[in-house]
């Protein structure tokens, strides 16, 4: 326990002093979308990755954050600060609501749903353009302040996102190593077994969809203040994947393999001219790649292969002994 | 104890259990023995509620359990294993017990989030509790050990020691002997003697006639889906029907 | 136009888009039967069909009825090509890595056929010319024709292959029980193999006659992959006459609802149905409940 403590001190050390060892600004804009798909991916890593339920849908709520925000702060002129905990609460009890039928589903049956789902809310964001801009999107959302500090600046922005990301994952971490996170964990590996020993699989699976979602619609909502600009493409099928990509390299069920899979996937683009242009390629193939040959994903996959010859020369060693 | 009453169980067309009706009394051993298809283990999906019978009912402590979802017996002080154990593969072993002391702890989602100090010392409190049934077990070196990696028959003390940390009143096996050599199973029938004498009322589905015979307070025979005999283990030996059953009709 | 004429109109639009979605259906189904995994790339092979017959006809400058079976062909390739690269290694994998490795598939067709054919929409032409057709008032295109006409005769082709032929049948056994149907002599993995296989040739089909009415581009799959489940989902997972009644009623209803209420919200429309049915029907319109098992 004292080890994970110091590890994640290490990780939040090397976060928040990063900024002072390159001052280049659109490095530091890059990484502010890394914090933010940090805190999406640690999200989804809570539903897929520990409690086992897959979602193709979660950009919904990444949107539907965003948009509560926007959509409160522009037109109805509310404090963005009063706004972010409204619209994850909101969204929060949404998703507990959908969820109950939803996650009732299993399997290929569940992914179509959320799926499905997500689809929908982005068909909404397109179509209702009375409130949300339609396609040509909602821009003049306000930056957040503290007092007469503005949220403006890359670097100031940096850190208000990164302080966000780095309590989820702390929050992530608390809650794997605690009696409900074991449960989860229990669901995923054996549901019936889990319910025979008194698990009320149904209601957790709900319980962490819904903090799943409301999470991405904080992470929504400061998205929207950081960018003051939204518009409905960023919300759709392929960011939903693109996460689940995220999490699946990074590990899943892991506490830093979210965090990694979504610097890596943020961060390798902006570096990869040909990554740019074949995103959805590369994606797909990832996804193939780490299911078929690494399922536990990069955190665990890169030590495996460093303990593996290891292993492999210590076995041939005690078969030389003999 | 516990109750059947009338149980039948129709799966599309086919008749897996017929009008089963018997009693478990309490702080007995009782023994639910049948060849190969006898309906023996959708007894016990029945029971726990993992399939829900289609006429019938089930009683627990007279009450009746019949509509019960799966995860409130255990509350209620019943809990089984399985036969192809069922463990939290990717869990280590001692999180597995932990496991087992979920109904018996409370906190909440916010107090696990946030760490808060009544969830700290629940945890405390889990963490010492599942230590000290896997001691129960014989296990409690293998604490740290990841749950798939563990040979069959430490995998099945586990699930018993994970069990018996719900603390139940009730505890039904399901061919708790399957796969085990004599020494194991020997060990095994020492162990589940003394859960019984910690005052807990033992079901078994078993094969190994030897074992329930020697264990058993009381035996049940199914054969197609009905109740054949119920007795103890010596008038279940002499019963012409069960040898009939068993070695099949000339 | 009279309402009643408008009526028909959409009726009969909605039919010829359903009878597409039917035949992707069919095409999930006959892989669920299969493995029992949905295979989201699916929607993928009915753009390969589209899009490889327009590649044929455009760069190779192959006569369309040349063009057609060699796409379907090809398409059915690719569905071998994956059936071996992603699902065989993940025979004994948890459900979640095989729902995650057919949509990492999926990703990755689609992403392949951006790469080599851009993203344009492109239109396929006409198997027999544009010349409308006028019934009761209502104007039908000869392609609309062609559809009714292939959608059916691939139904009876399907119909005849699953209880006539001895694959059909072998396959039908492995989707009962797979290891009583290894045991006589059955080889389980190459009939995953030739189901994968056909239903991508039945994807790919479904794509190539839908092109000329709704054009194609790389990215037609993952709505028609989806619509065309629905109509599975509808169907029970049937790959009978339930799944081909449960995408004509989506293509009406949708035909129906992007007419009458809101042609921005149509594709909404599928997908409401599709939750649902999953929610409150997941047997299908037809199937009877099953007692839950574990």
């Amino acid at each position: 326990m004292r080890r994970g403590l110091l590890n994640y001190l290490l990780v939040a050390v090397c976060i928040l002093l990063a900024p002072l060892f390159f001052s280049g600004s659109y490095l530091l804009n890059v990484l502010v979308f890394a914090g933010i798909n940090t805190m999406l991916a640690v999200a989804l890593n809570l539903l897929v990755g520990y409690a086992g339920q897959i979602s193709l849908g979660h950009a919904a709520f990444f949107g539907l954050g965003a948009y509560l925000s926007g959509v409160l702060t522009t037109t109805y002129g509310w404090d963005p600060w009063l706004t972010m905990p409204v619209a994850a609460l909101s969204v929060g009890i949404l998703a507990f609501i959908v969820g109950f039928p939803i996650l009732k589903l299993k399997g290929h049956y569940l992914a179509m749903a959320t799926l499905g789902l997500g689809i929908i809310v982005y068909i909404v964001f397109n179509e209702w353009v009375d409130v949300t801009g339609g396609p040509s999107g909602l821009s003049g959302i306000p930056n957040l302040h503290l007092g007469t500090l503005v949220f403006d600046g890359d670097r100031r922005n940096y850190y208000l996102v990164w302080s966000c990301a780095l309590c989820c994952m702390l929050l992530s971490c608390n809650l794997a190593n605690s009696r409900l996170g074991r449960a989860f964990r229990a669901i995923h590996d054996a549901e019936v077994a889990a319910r025979v020993l008194g698990v009320n699989a149904r209601l957790l699976k709900v319980q962490v969809f819904a903090l799943s979602a409301a999470v991405c619609a904080l992470a929504g909502s400061l998205y929207a203040h950081v960018m003051t600009f939204i518009e409905p493409a960023t919300f759709g099928f392929n960011t939903s994947v693109e996460l689940l990509t995220m999490v699946v390299i990074g590990g899943l069920g892991s506490t830093y393999g979210p965090f990694l899979g979504a610097l890596l996937l943020t961060l390798l683009p902006e570096f990869l001219r040909v990554m740019r242009d074949y995103d959805i390629v590369f994606y797909g193939g990832m996804l193939m790649v780490m299911t078929i040959f690494l399922p536990g994903g990069l955190v665990r996959g890169i030590p495996g292969l460093w303990h593996k010859p290891l292993a492999l020369r210590r076995a041939k060693g005690d078969a030389a002994d003999a | 104890m516990l109750e059947l009453q009338g149980v039948t169980q129709i799966f599309g067309g086919v008749t897996a259990l017929k009008e089963v009706s018997f009693s478990i009394r309490a702080d007995e051993i009782t023994g639910v023995i049948g060849p190969n298809g006898a309906g023996k283990t959708t007894l016990f999906n029945i029971v726990t509620g993992i399939y829900r019978q289609t006429a019938g009912r089930v009683m627990l402590e007279g009450r009746d359990i019949s509509t019960v979802p799966t995860d409130r017996l255990a509350r209620l002080g019943m809990v089984r294993t399985f036969q192809n154990i069922e463990l939290f593969g990717q869990m280590t072993v001692l999180e597995n017990v932990m496991v087992g002391l979920h109904s018996r702890s409370s906190s909440g989602l916010f107090a696990c989030l946030f760490k808060m100090p009544w969830a700290v010392a629940e945890e405390r409190r889990i963490r010492g509790e599942a230590l000290e049934w896997l001691r129960f077990a014989g296990i409690e070196e293998l604490a740290p050990v990841t749950a798939a990696n563990l040979p069959f028959g430490k995998g099945r003390l586990l699930e018993i020691a994970r069990a018996m940390a719900c603390h139940p009143r009730l505890l039904l096996m399901d061919e708790p002997a399957a796969g085990l050599n004599s020494q194991e199973t020997l060990e095994l029938s020492a162990l589940i003697r003394t859960i019984r004498s910690r005052g807990v009322t033992v079901v078994l589905v078993e094969h190994d006639m030897d074992l329930v015979m020697s264990i058993c307070d009381r035996i049940v025979v199914l054969n197609l889906g009905q109740k054949l005999a119920e007795g103890t283990p010596r008038e279940i030996q002499d019963n012409p029907e069960v040898i009939a059953a068993y070695l099949g009709d000339e | 136009m009279d309402f009643g004429t408008q009526l028909l109109q959409y009726l009969l639009s909605g039919l010829s888009t359903g009878a597409i979605y039917a035949l992707i259906g069919i095409g999930f189904s006959i892989v669920y039967h299969a493995i029992g995994i949905i295979n989201f790339a699916q929607g993928e092979f009915v753009m390969l069909g589209g899009m490889v017959t327009l590649f044929l006809l455009q760069s190779l400058h192959l006569p369309l009825w040349a063009a057609i079976p060699l796409a379907v062909l090809l398409a059915s390739l690719a569905g071998l090509v994956f059936e071996r690269l992603a699902i065989r290694p993940l025979r004994k994998a948890p459900p979640l890595s095989l729902v995650i490795v057919t949509i990492g598939g999926s990703i990755l067709i689609r992403g392949l056929a951006m790469v080599i054919w851009g993203n344009d929409t492109h239109r396929l032409p006409s198997f027999s010319g544009d010349d409308p057709i006028t019934v009761a008032g209502a104007t039908l295109l000869p392609q609309h024709l062609w559809i009714f006409g292939i959608t059916i005769a691939l139904i009876i082709l399907n119909k005849w292959f699953f209880s006539h032929t001895i694959s059909g049948k072998a396959m039908r056994a492995c989707s009962y029980n797979p290891r009583a149907a290894g045991l006589v002599g059955i080889d389980v993995r190459r009939m995953t193999m030739f189901a994968f296989m056909i239903s991508a040739a039945m994807g790919a089909l479904a794509g190539i006659i839908a092109a000329p009415l709704t054009m194609t581009s790389y990215d037609v799959g993952i709505m028609l992959g989806l619509k065309g489940f629905c109509a599975a989902i509808i169907g029970g997972m049937s790959s009978g006459l339930a799944t081909v009644v449960g995408g004509l009623v989506l293509g009406v209803l949708e035909s129906l609802g992007a007419g009458l209420i809101s042609s921005g919200y149509k594709d909404a429309i599928a997908f409401v149905i599709l939750l649902l049915i999953l929610l409150l029907r997941p047997q299908g319109l037809f199937g009877r409940p099953e007692s839950e098992r574990v």
